[in-house]
């Protein structure tokens, strides 16, 4: 048997990169839309909302992926649910990205200048047009640079997957050094295939937040000027 | 939806293994502990190393953070972990991990003390060469404290991750917290309850490290004691 790494080692392990992006993709979708909603509930003016919402991101928060993503793959079938690997690692990521993401979006929410709630509520806005219209529009334009930030995080995450059987990056690895033993070098280009599809991304969010930031500066100087 | 409320969930077999599950803690605890020295020492030698002059400590440094924070923990402690058996060296999992988690949390820790130092005023390094201190006593008795009282929110989230981000670290068979679920959960066949148990430990685990942390920061940043806030 031959155990040099190959071209169809290769193959396999972009198409596990190629997992490892859909299932990114999935986990921030998802995430993001549980987040939003998180972020506004943390947001709230109604009390209840907010500390259910603060208590879901404290707890998700505190608790490692891992065992987030045991509870669901292992944990569900026993009370009826069964997930194949991918969904329960959609659904663990989801769960964590949410998190995470909606604490990120509520401190957006709340960077926009209280003067534009007051004058949205002067101009008599119902309350969805004043989020919709006013706030919304500006908090997406400060979430930004975070958020492209923290897709990193979500891309560096669903390595976790592998270890429920779903076949993206890291276990494809598994499975070629299952049949070829050539541990330190599988790893080392998985590891630089990660890198490839986080170092663009980290780069681009360092961009967003230094032009985010001269635009905030030339806002500021252009008002006091 | 009524096989739910047929099926009970029971803690019993669980918490009858409270030994396995103390063990477990108990490594947890020692792993985040050491390697959050560890992380910081290596973390603020990395920022100071890159907000050096000279030209090589600072691309090092560079390279170092950006190889690690752009790479799961998972893929880099499988490379650790296999890298230093290829090279000769036979190191039990434990230390691998602290290996690894220091590694991890190293780059991480040097972003955040890189953006406290740059947050020091000019005025500040100035007034140090003025007095004649050397670069190296200016980032111990001029910058180092202020700039951590700066981003000591953020040292203390990065802390708690890499509290659970040591869980990963079963994976290389350490018997830490997450180890040991697994291996109670094949023991009584109640998954959902031991990790829901686990979960619950972390989640204590991460409330203590913070409280720990604010009780730290109050011992040591005198003014935050005073004014009862941040700066």
């Amino acid at each position: 048997m031959n155990n040099a790494i190959n071209a169809t080692h290769l193959t396999f392990l972009l198409t596990g990169a190629f997992w490892t992006l859909v299932l990114s993709l999935m986990a921030f979708v998802g995430g993001g839309v549980v987040g939003l909603v998180i972020a506004l509930g943390r947001t709230s003016p109604v009390r209840f909302l907010r500390i259910l919402s603060g208590g879901y991101v404290q707890i998700v928060q505190g608790t490692p992926l891992l065992v987030i993503l045991f509870v669901v793959y292992f944990g569900l079938p026993t009370v009826g649910y069964s997930l194949s690997p991918m969904l329960a690692a959609g659904l663990s990521l989801t769960i964590y990205v949410s998190a995470y993401l909606g604490e990120i979006w509520r401190g957006c929410l709340e960077a926009v200048p209280k003067a534009q709630w007051e004058a949205a509520e002067c101009l008599a806005l119902s309350k969805t047009q004043r989020m919709v219209k006013v706030i919304l529009p500006q908090a997406v334009r400060i979430a930004t640079p975070p958020t492209v930030g923290f897709s990193v995080q979500i891309i560096k995450n669903t390595s976790l997957a592998s270890v429920v059987g779903f076949v993206e990056l890291a276990r494809a690895g598994q499975l070629i050094n299952n049949s070829i033993f050539q541990p330190f070098s599988i790893y080392m280009i998985v590891a630089l295939l990660y890198f490839c599809m986080c170092f663009p991304i980290s780069v681009f969010s360092r961009r967003l937040e230094r032009t985010g930031a001269s635009r905030l500066k030339a806002a500021e100087t252009a008002v006091s000027a | 939806m009524a096989r739910v409320l047929e099926m009970k969930l029971d803690f019993t077999a669980i918490l009858a293994r409270w030994q396995m599950l103390l063990d477990g803690m108990a490594l947890t605890i020692q792993l985040a502990v050491i390697t959050i020295l560890t992380g910081f020492l290596i973390g603020t030698a990395c920022a100071i190393a890159r907000r050096s002059k000279f030209r090589l400590p600072a691309t090092i440094a560079a390279v170092y953070v950006e190889l690690i924070r752009n790479t799961p923990f998972l893929v880099q402690i499988f490379v650790v972990y296999f890298g230093l058996s290829s090279l000769g060296f036979k190191f039990t999992a434990v230390t691998v991990a602290i290996i690894a988690l220091t590694i991890n949390v190293g780059a991480y820790t040097a972003e955040i003390m890189r953006a406290g130092f740059d947050s020091i005023h000019r005025g500040q390094w100035e007034a140090a060469e003025c007095l004649g201190l050397t670069r190296v006593q200016a980032y111990w008795h001029v910058a180092l404290l202020p700039a951590m009282e700066r981003i000591y929110p953020s040292l203390t989230s990065q802390f708690i991750l890499l509290m659970l981000a040591s869980s990963i670290t079963s994976q290389i068979s350490v018997e830490e917290l997450t180890a040991a679920a697994n291996f109670i959960q094949s023991e009584t066949y109640r998954p959902l309850e031991t990790y829901i148990v686990i979960a619950i430990i972390y989640l204590a685990l991460s409330l203590a490290l913070r409280l720990a942390f604010w009780l730290l920061g109050m011992l040591i940043f005198p003014r935050r004691r005073r004014l009862g806030t941040n700066l």
